[in-house]
């Protein structure tokens, strides 16, 4: 491989790891500010044992979050120096501004949430903890407003043989970013939503902790009902911007070829890209795609045939994951509309079984995070600016192949290591149940002594 | 002024800023299976910089940041030119934070063993790199038409790892007085003594230094041509100086003040050693990365003033107000007790 497609490779390896710890970050971060928030209301020690339980869990997390995200900043200089030396005049701004702005916030605020416990005010520690939550948002504003400029740039110029900016308004306001600030901190509230439910419902059929983890739950399901609702209703506004600003993409998302007024969706495609065709296209809807990508049944709907062969992204994963991640997003209306009926009415424990789904249900809006990544950068080849620079001219001209791959595999074997000592800390603490918790040394004794000598 | 001026300014400032601050995370990382005889007192220095290591680094993040923003010529070819050392930066920068985060939740010896190794390398490491990049920058890179000329191995002059050991020296100092300052009891004395040890060779080095710039860089041609910016260097070995005397008086808390002053003064001294250059060529200076032919366009540059002027005082301001919040000592069998402790 050339350092192209290892520089790709690496881009992929280090984004998608990292992209394993933001949502939770982002969802997680307004839970717990919100579990604590009611414990300085009410005064009720519960509300504080969930605070400390879930916050830990999140800064085994955050921590990780942090610092997967710098390899990002620092990689679009070292193996894109093209890429920055081209667009750095509008694309730099933003990212400068988030570590200004929100990156500093939340790294200052952490620790005087993590230590401060004895030295601030209740109200102010609470207040940190909003402020770690806000600023993580934040930055996924700032961060997405860039890859929204990737996406579909806006507000620029080219002169001097590069782009540079000239209305920093048009960047802020650009639609495609700011659709894509909704649906990423949306899905990110979703994974927060069901990481909390499936670790309380591991307790819950253990029946360990029941009255700490039923709350727990339920506020888990409220939370993750209204933010898979958001997430479909932006990710159709996300997809109809798709459609409007990147047809290519939005063909290969559908495995459309032919250019079709009144295009019906087809519930079962089978692309066959050798022969710009759909082997199978079954259950269709009259209107339903155009309807879907333009809100009007009788628009047209370019076909991938409309682009060049070595301007259409690869299909078939950007088909697939598209159509995985939208099955995902519909599955989880579904059980956290289950989830929230059940809780509600205080009816969780009698259903072991949905309880057993939402256990295995944890890991799910992780992948559809991923896969809706997937579709966003693949989707976009070959630019790496839509329309403006091509990803084969944007890697850096300095790097070889065998420093790309030793830093790659450095990557794997660090990031592999992270992975694993992560998700120690992670069933650890989560298996431990809250603290200071009697039932827990009543019930199961084993891992109670095991915490002790810990 | 000229705006690519004032984002110079900006730039030394975030990197001087960076050093000052993440230098005394460095430096007790460095010290820290030194200084702490066991686990108590290591736990002490970790939680020293537990709620404040996190803050500081983020300076850095800035000063990328503002480099790719104002300057995203230098920004892609210094991140591509120095590929390999800034791979181990980063692969040492994760490790050293997720070894302060985790090194307390795991529980076994070995465990915190793992991970007391993993903050030293991932504190020595990026001190002396930083160095041997900046020591680099001084002396300027091999760059013409045809690109970059070197490797990873000819960054590792002599000039290159004796501005590195220097930041190592810099911020052991620094990290010794942290502690003498944040700790109690005999850790602190042990490392207030240290401090007063280390200062010497560090005088050493940073005198060799001195003189080294001379012969290796161009660095004191802006120096000669306006003797009035001498005042920067003079500055920095007079904080050498103070931070010694108090050091000796037992005035740590003034000393650490003054290797504070010295760090800054130190970044400051190459910095404007190196204007207009961001990255000198030492083979054709008409490839030289200045300010003025690597910057962002006016525009943006003009916004991106308008962020920093606004953002920037307020980061400070509630940056100290944090460091007032954990001004008092940590000590080592509170820490023992504490639950959300590192």
């Amino acid at each position: 491989m050339d350092a192209l497609a290892l520089s790709r490779l690496q881009f992929a390896v280090t984004a998608m790891f990292h992209f394993i710890f933001v949502p939770l970050t982002l969802g997680l971060s307004l839970m717990v500010a919100y579990m604590e928030t009611r414990y300085v209301r009410t005064g009720d020690e519960l509300y504080l044992k969930m605070t400390k339980f879930w916050g830990k869990l999140f800064l085994i997390n955050f921590a990780l979050g942090v610092v997967t995200g710098i390899t990002l900043e620092f990689q679009f200089g070292m193996n894109w120096a093209e890429y920055s030396k081209y667009v750095g005049d509008i694309f730099g701004a933003p990212l400068a501004i988030e570590a200004t702005v929100a990156f500093f916030l939340e790294s200052t605020f952490i620790g005087l949430w993590i230590f401060g416990w004895n030295k601030v005010s209740k109200r102010v520690h609470a207040l940190s903890i909003w402020i770690v939550g806000v600023a993580t948002n934040l930055s996924a504003l700032w961060i997405l407003l860039a890859n929204g400029w990737m996406q579909h740039p806006v507000g620029y110029v080219l002169r001097n043989n590069r782009a540079e900016m000239v209305d920093f308004t048009a960047m802020l306001t650009n639609p495609y970013g700011l659709l894509k600030f909704f649906h990423t901190i949306f899905s990110g509230y979703v994974v927060a939503a069901f990481f909390v439910m499936g670790i309380a419902a591991y307790h819950l059929l253990k029946k360990q902790n029941t009255e700490f983890f039923k709350k727990s739950f339920r506020m888990a399901a409220t939370f993750g009902l209204v933010s898979s609702l958001l997430l479909f209703v932006v990710g159709d506004f996300h997809a109809a911007e798709v459609a409007k600003t990147q047809p290519a993409k939005f063909a290969a998302m559908e495995s459309v070829w032919d250019t079709q007024k009144a295009a019906p969706y087809n519930f079962i495609v089978v692309p066959d890209v050798a022969n710009e065709r759909n082997t199978v296209e079954a259950i269709g809807v009259p209107k339903l795609l155009s309807l879907m990508a333009f809100h009007d049944g009788n628009a047209e709907v370019k076909g991938l045939k409309e682009f060049k062969k070595e301007e259409r992204p690869p299909v078939l994963p950007t088909h697939l994951s598209f159509r995985a991640m939208a099955g995902l997003g519909m599955l989880f209306m579904l059980l956290t509309l289950i989830a929230f009926v059940l809780s509600r009415g205080n009816r969780l424990e009698l259903s072991p079984m949905f309880l057993r789904i939402m256990l295995y249900a944890l890991p799910l809006p992780y992948i559809a995070a991923q896969l809706g990544w997937i579709v966003a950068e693949v989707g976009r080849q070959p630019w790496i600016v839509y329309g403006v620079l091509k990803t084969s001219d944007a890697v850096s001209k300095a790097i070889t192949p065998g420093q790309v791959w030793a830093s790659l595999f450095g990557f794997t074997l660090v990031y592999g290591l992270l992975a694993v000592v992560d998700i120690y800390l992670l069933t650890k603490f989560a298996k431990k149940g809250p603290d200071e918790n009697v039932e827990v040394l009543i019930e199961t004794p084993v891992r109670a002594t095991q915490a002790q000598e810990v | 002024m000229e705006f690519q001026i004032i984002w110079f300014i900006l730039w030394g400032t975030l990197w001087a800023v960076f050093f000052m601050l993440e230098g005394f995370d460095f430096g007790a990382g460095m010290l820290l299976p030194f200084l702490g005889k066991n686990n108590p007192e290591k736990r002490a220095i970790i939680n020293t910089l537990g709620p404040v290591w996190s803050g500081n680094e983020v300076w850095l993040i800035t000063a990328g940041g503002a480099t790719f923003a104002a300057f995203p010529t230098t920004y892609a070819l210094m991140f591509s030119y120095l590929y390999s050392a800034l791979l181990l930066i980063l692969f040492a920068l994760i490790f050293r934070g997720v070894a302060l985060e985790f090194r307390g939740k795991g529980g076994s010896p070995a465990w915190e063993k793992g991970w007391d190794i993993a903050a030293f390398l991932g504190s020595l490491l990026p001190a002396l790199l930083f160095g041997v990049a900046f020591g680099n920058i001084f002396r300027g890179l091999p760059i013409d038409a045809g690109g970059y000329h070197g490797s990873f191995f000819t960054l590792l002059n002599p000039y290159g790892l004796l501005t590195g050991i220097l930041f190592v020296l810099l911020f052991i100092v620094h990290g010794a007085l942290w502690l003498s300052v944040k700790t109690t009891g005999d850790l602190s004395v042990r490392a207030g003594r240290l401090a007063n040890k280390v200062w010497f060779i560090l005088l050493g080095v940073a005198a060799v230094f001195l003189v080294a710039t001379y012969f290796a860089t161009d660095l004191y041609a802006n120096y000669f041509g306006n003797p009035v910016w001498f005042i920067v260097p003079a500055a920095a070995v007079a904080a050498l100086l103070g931070t010694k005397l108090f050091a000796a008086a037992g005035a740590y808390l003034k000393a650490f003040y003054a290797s504070m002053v010295t760090i800054l003064t130190v970044v400051f001294t190459g910095v404007i050693g190196l204007f207009p250059n961001l990255i000198p060529s030492n083979i054709d200076p008409a490839y030289s990365l200045t300010i003025f032919n690597s910057s962002s366009s006016i525009y943006t540059l003009k916004i991106m003033t308008v962020v920093a002027l606004l953002f920037v005082p307020v980061v400070i301001a509630y940056q100290i107000w944090i460091y007032r919040i954990f001004r008092h000592r940590v000590n080592a069998d509170e820490i023992m007790a504490d639950k959300e402790a590192y």
